[in-house]
Formats: C-alpha cells, structure tokens, sequence
C-alpha cells in the first residue's frame, strides 16, 4: 500500500508517493522480512519506521556492518529475505563479507546504502567513500541503483531479478533528501 | 587435549541441529570427521559464523542452531557476542574451541591466554557458559546446554596439533549454500 503525503516544501504544496512507511511497506510486500543495519542518519526515517511496534517485520540492531552482513546470510540461508541498511562508510567492512561470503556462495541480500560524501560536499571523513564507493560496487561485480522516486517501482523489480534469479546482493543507494530524517 | 579430541566428543552430540563452523581447521576437522549436509562451512570471511548463526537461530526459532568457532574469530567479532546476548535466541549454542593460536596460518599467539572469552561471553549476557578443559567434561557441559535455554556458550581449552593432513572442504561453496538450505528448510 503506498501512503500518499503531502508535504509543503519551499516550490509549494507537492505530493509525494516515496516515504519512509511507503518503502519499508513495499519491501514487506516484495517478501523482504529481516532488516538489520548500522544507522546512518539519511536512513533514520526508515529504521524509525522498522521499529515501530506496528511493523510486522523485525528490525536486529548490528553492532558492525560486517555482522550485519553475517546475520543477513544466515537469515536467508534459514529460508528469509534479509535487508541490510547501512552509511557508505560501513562499506569497507562489508567487501571481505561480501567477496568471501555471499559472492561465492551466491547468498543474496538487499542492501540499502545512504550516500554521504556526494559531489564532495560533506564532512572531511566523508569525501573519499562518496567518491568511490560505487566504483567498489562495481569492482567487486555488485550491481547498485540510485534510488529515487521515479525509478523506486523499476530499480526494486531489477533487485529482486539479481537476487532471486541471480542469487546476488543487490546495493540501492539513497542520497540525502530522499527519505526523511528523525531523531 | 588436542582439538581433534574435542571434535571427536562433540561431533556424536550433534544430531539433525544446524552447525555453523569457523573458517580454518574448524571447519576441515569437523568435515573430515562427518560430513553432513546441515553443516555450513564457512571458508572465508573469518569472524563472522556466529553472526551466521545469530540469523539462523533468529528466523529458525524451532531448531537449536549450533556454531562451533576458533579464539580467534571470536577475537575478530567481540561485538557480535553483545549481539547474540542481546537479542537472545534461546536455541543458539556457541562453542568455541580456544587453542590460544590462530593455527590455521602457522599457530601465531592469539590473545585468548591472557583475556578469558567466556567471562566476555558471560558478561554480555549469555544465559549459561561453561568452560571444559578436559576431554571427558565436554559431554556432559554440551549436553547441559543443550538441553536449557540459549544463548548458552562452551569455552573448550585445547591444546594447538592440527594434523595438516586433515583434508580440505570438497564442496564448493555454492554447494554448501544449497545442501545446508535444503537440510534445515
Ligand atoms: C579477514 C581475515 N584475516 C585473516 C585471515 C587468515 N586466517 C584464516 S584462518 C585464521 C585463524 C583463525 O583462528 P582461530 O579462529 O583461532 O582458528 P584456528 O585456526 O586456531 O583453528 C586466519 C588468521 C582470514 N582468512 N581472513
Ligand atoms: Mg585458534
């Protein structure tokens, strides 16, 4: 079901279809059913929709991203689609996990990764992974998308082809702005 | 004791439960031993079985889930005990096989003589640990623990004598992915 909100921004009234409920609604809908990650706070309004007491799926806290990515797998080798959301700075800690493990088992996971350091403009510790962190994606053979409103329909049909029929993890990468932030 | 010996106990406790092994002679010795479909041999990202097993134990809540883990993955992935004692599956059993050495690449000293894991694993909240230095006490201890509710965690002391003639994991990892889903669906 997707929620329909209106939102005044500075253009004036515009409808929005994409929210934090209406994606983590969709991806319960897509089968998806065991969310785990380290927070970002360009993912907070997704995890904050996780762990209402509403939502039927299960939100596990990671202490790490590589753990996250372990958890992951064994959720899905216990016949579960497994989410995994994290900052693009946890992405270092993911490629022995996601090169030793999931690549050559063919274990796939659906990884929602927020995108600090864009166009450079970010906080110092930031700058280096925005610049590079899709060409890691695509040196170690990880198909990603840019999620936005307009492909969200398209790019989650791409990801579940990769992991169903693939059995590949597959990155969608949010920017800032996309998903609102709550604290 | 040697770790073999210890394999040796354990390896007849084990019935139909799902076994999540470190990477390393963990998993070779337990693999030459008894192949078993339900065994998840895990060849690279060391550190990262118990977390394996946290996912398994998590959405398998009617299977006791077992991993068997080295001192040293478990030095990699401390957090991940927090996060087991946290989340708390009553089903998962966590053994560790503690030789003091990361054996499987020349026996290079490990810190696990100086810092006792299952006081760690204690404290971060498993239900009941125990830690075995004999060989005769490791019966007892598994099945104790596997008969009360998890997150329960056996510190087993070994002695490092890895015969390096242990053979090597023929399956290939797509195949250990398929044969353990099938087992445990
Ligand atoms: C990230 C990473 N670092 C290092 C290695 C090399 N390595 C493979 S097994 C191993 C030792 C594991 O030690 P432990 O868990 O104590 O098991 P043991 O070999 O003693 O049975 C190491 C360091 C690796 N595979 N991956
Ligand atoms: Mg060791």
């Amino acid at each position: 079901m997707a929620v329909s909100v209106i939102s005044i921004t500075g253009k004036g009234l515009n409808v929005s279809s994409l929210t934090s409920k209406s994606f983590i609604e969709r991806l319960i809908q897509e089968d998806y059913k065991f969310f785990t990650g380290v927070p970002c706070s360009l993912l907070s309004g997704l995890i904050y929709e996780l762990e209402d007491q509403n939502c039927e799926v299960r939100y596990v806290p990671s202490v790490r991203e590589d753990a996250a990515v372990g958890l992951c797998v064994g959720a899905y080798l216990a016949g579960t689609m497994p989410v995994l959301l994290m900052q693009n700075s946890g992405l270092g800690y993911c490629l022995n996990a996601f090169t030793s493990l999931n690549l050559i088992y063919k274990i796939p996971a659906l990884v929602i990764m927020s995108w600090r350091g864009k166009a450079g403009k970010d906080a110092p510790e930031h700058i280096i992974m925005g610049d590079i962190d899709q060409e890691l994606l695509k040196t170690a053979g990880m198909e990603y998308s840019i999620l936005s409103e307009e492909n969200c329909e398209e790019v989650l049909k791409k990801a579940k082809q990769k992991i169903c029929n693939e059995k590949l993890p597959y990155t969608l990468i949010v920017e800032k702005g996309l998903f609102d932030e709550r604290r | 004791m040697k770790g073999a010996e210890a394999f040796q106990e354990l390896i007849p406790l084990i019935k139909d439960e799902p076994v999540v092994h470190a990477n390393g002679f963990i998993c070779r010795e337990s693999f030459t031993l008894k192949d078993r479909k339900a065994n998840f041999y895990m060849i690279g990202s060391m550190g990262l079985a118990s977390s394996i097993g946290l996912g398994v134990a998590l959405c398998k809540p009617d299977k006791k889930v077992i991993v068997i883990d080295g001192d040293g993955n478990v030095l990699m992935a401390m957090g991940t005990l927090a996060m087991i004692a946290a989340e708390a599956p009553e089903n998962l059993i966590h053994v560790v096989i503690d030789n003091e050495v990361y054996e499987s690449t020349g026996s290079q000293r490990s810190i696990s003589s100086k810092v006792r894991l299952e006081e760690v694993a204690r404290s971060t909240g498993y239900k009941n640990v125990l830690r075995v230095e004999k060989r005769e006490e490791i019966k007892a201890a598994f099945l104790k623990l596997k008969g009360s509710a998890g997150p329960n965690f056996l510190l087993i002391k070994v002695e490092p004598g890895f015969d390096p003639a242990t053979g090597r994991v023929t399956h290939t990892p797509e195949e250990i992915t398929d044969r353990f889903m099938q087992a445990i669906a």
